[in-house]
């Protein structure tokens, strides 16, 4: 009788506990509608932004990573440095460059393909990405061992899904632009990650060399700006003209 | 000492271990390791494969582990009473107890499928002190020494507590001003307002703060809260220890209390000056939960003579009320 009563209350709290995990909060993901497909201006006035992104000073080494948490992390890892500074002689790459003005009620044709973001080797690549509002991001775990993706937006839907499985992958698409969208692993504290999203397709990350190039601009006065996760943001005022490249740099210092 | 008081002391300590199983999953920012609510990456809760058990999936999982323990336990907790337990405010209190855990258990899971919202996870460490609480007292409710000390209500060491006003109303807000402060706590916690003032025992190298935002007043309130708490916990237990000096059931919390609240005060400047190193911030945790859970038990003693069962005891056999004032304070000593 005593075992009866027993399980009639764990089947209540079983009861409760199901009714109550309806919902969630992992809401979004559907693609807006795709932007015109008709470029706003004449590609053949064109002009382009050149540049280089230096650092001010000896460059920070990088964190050694502790990924003892997780042993297959840590036995199958190749790289376990942080991805926050990297660059050499002088140069600071993982810089998202974008143009933040200037692009006001122009639109562009929506982009083709998927971006990828890959966890391999417990640790997010690229670190640094962009990505067009509508455009498919697709997100694989490479690795033996589970990850959860927890993208915490201010003006897009934040999410948190779990890959337990080697190979499994999922697509979002983000609805707003916003700079920038946090991606992190709550199972492997280090493993972050950056995405900037845009409405438009002007937009650079720079490599270990500090170098970007913004290509194909339509003429005209901007704002670009220089975003890195621990130096904060810089930006420039540019005037692109037709046919002329516009050269812009920015130095970060600590 | 009965089964069932020792069954409830069981459950007391479990509820305390969740409790520093939730601190670590703050502490370590694991919160969201396990996305799913009640399945953990799409398993069933006990049947997730220990070996996956890694990172931040090892402090989110094992605190779902325990909080579901510690709720098969309640139900036994709860069961138990209602089958055994005479006093039926205690078989309701067993009842209350089971409602807090299971809504403790909702709260949980829906902070984690909407992304640790501060009020919900508030809501959830505040639920955990109140569960706390329940379960001290039913500890305490079914304890000898409790019961003997009921029935010798209408004895000088007992009854004097009601002319011992002071005393008595220190010892009953106390439990309220550690609640306060824990809730405050809670809040500077799920808003990330723990190092919102880098230094200790200063402020900014002052006494107030040079500016006022959220996280700074927050933070700045728990602390003035800590030397509130410290200044009404050090009276009680003065005027206990001058007016109650044959009652070591008052004294031993009392002074337990004393140095649980040195002791937090310490964890809480070393929780700042580690810049909240996760043992440390939950060993903060933990010891506030004991603060509350002692001056629970010392209002509750100390209050002994208000509880429908002292009343019944006042007609009791001339034997029970006989008892000496020794009796009664080793009796009520659990």
């Amino acid at each position: 009788m005593q075992q009866r009563n027993l399980w009639t209350a764990l089947s209540i709290l079983a009861l409760a506990t199901t009714v109550a995990c309806g919902g969630g909060g992992e809401g979004g993901g559907d693609a807006p509608a795709a932007a015109p497909a008709a470029p706003a201006f004449d590609p053949a006035t064109a002009g382009n932004v050149s540049g280089m992104v230096m650092f001010d000073g000896e460059l920070p080494a990088g964190e050694e990573l502790m990924m003892n948490s997780d042993p297959v992390c840590a036995m199958s890892a190749t790289n376990k440095t942080s991805d926050t500074f990297v660059g050499s002689d002088g140069h600071l790459g993982n810089v998202f460059v974008y143009v933040k003005e200037g692009l006001e009620g122009q639109r562009f044709p929506p982009a083709s393909g998927n971006v990828e973001l890959n966890q391999q080797g417990c640790r997010y690549t690229p670190h640094v990405m962009g990505i067009r509002v509508g455009q498919t991001l697709t997100i694989t775990n490479s690795d033996p061992t589970l990850h959860n993706i927890h993208a915490s937006p201010s003006a897009n839907d934040e999410f948190n899904m779990g890959q337990p499985i080697q190979g499994m992958t999922f697509e979002r698409t983000f609805d707003t632009a916003e700079v920038m969208v946090p991606f992190k692993c709550d199972v492997h504290g280090w493993m972050n990650a950056y995405i900037g999203v845009l409405d438009h397709p002007y937009f650079a990350i720079t490599g270990t060399d500090g170098m970007f190039d913004l290509n194909a601009l339509p003429p005209g006065d901007y704002v670009i700006e220089a975003w890195h996760e621990s130096l904060g943001t810089q930006t420039q005022n540019v005037t692109v003209a037709t046919g002329q490249t516009a050269d812009v740099s920015f130095t970060f210092a600590q | 000492m009965t089964w069932l008081h020792l069954y409830a002391r069981f459950l007391c300590a479990a509820t305390l271990l969740l409790i520093a199983a939730g601190g670590m999953v703050t502490s370590t920012g694991s919160g969201l390791s396990v996305p799913d609510w009640p399945n953990s990456y799409g398993y069933f809760m006990f049947s997730f494969p220990l070996s996956s058990m890694v990172g931040g999936i090892f402090y989110e999982h094992g605190h779902r582990l325990i909080a579901s323990s510690v709720g098969v336990l309640t139900i036994g907790m709860t069961v138990w009473l209602w089958r055994v337990e005479t006093r039926r405010w205690m078989r309701r209190l067993g009842v209350i107890a089971l409602a807090a855990v299971i809504l403790q258990g909702l709260l949980g899971g829906i902070t984690v499928l909407y992304f640790l919202p501060t009020a919900v996870s508030v809501s959830h460490a505040g639920l955990a002190e109140i569960f706390f609480g329940l379960t001290v007292c039913l500890a305490l409710f079914t304890s000898t020494g409790w019961r003997r000390s009921g029935a010798a209500s209408t004895h000088d060491a007992v009854a004097r507590d009601a002319t011992d006003v002071t005393t008595a109303a220190l010892a009953t807000a106390l439990p309220v001003v550690v609640y306060v402060q824990i809730l405050v706590g809670a809040t500077m916690r799920h808003t990330g307002a723990g190092l919102a003032i880098p230094d200790f025992p200063l402020v900014f190298g002052g006494i107030v703060p040079p500016a006022w935002t959220f996280p700074v007043t927050v933070h700045y309130l728990h602390r003035l809260g800590a030397g509130l708490t410290a200044m009404v916990v050090f009276t009680t237990a003065g005027r206990l220890a001058m007016r109650q000096r044959d009652r070591p059931d008052l004294l031993r919390p009392a002074v337990s209390l004393t140095l649980l609240v040195l002791i937090q005060i310490g964890l809480g400047g070393w929780t700042v000056l580690s810049g909240r190193a996760p043992v440390i911030n939950t060993a903060h945790v933990a010891t506030g939960a004991l603060v509350l859970g002692t001056s629970l038990l010392l209002g509750l003693r100390v209050n002994r003579h208000r509880f429908p069962d002292a009343r019944q005891a006042d007609a009791s056999p001339p034997h029970a009320a006989a008892l000496t004032a020794k009796e009664v304070a080793r009796g009520a000593a659990i």
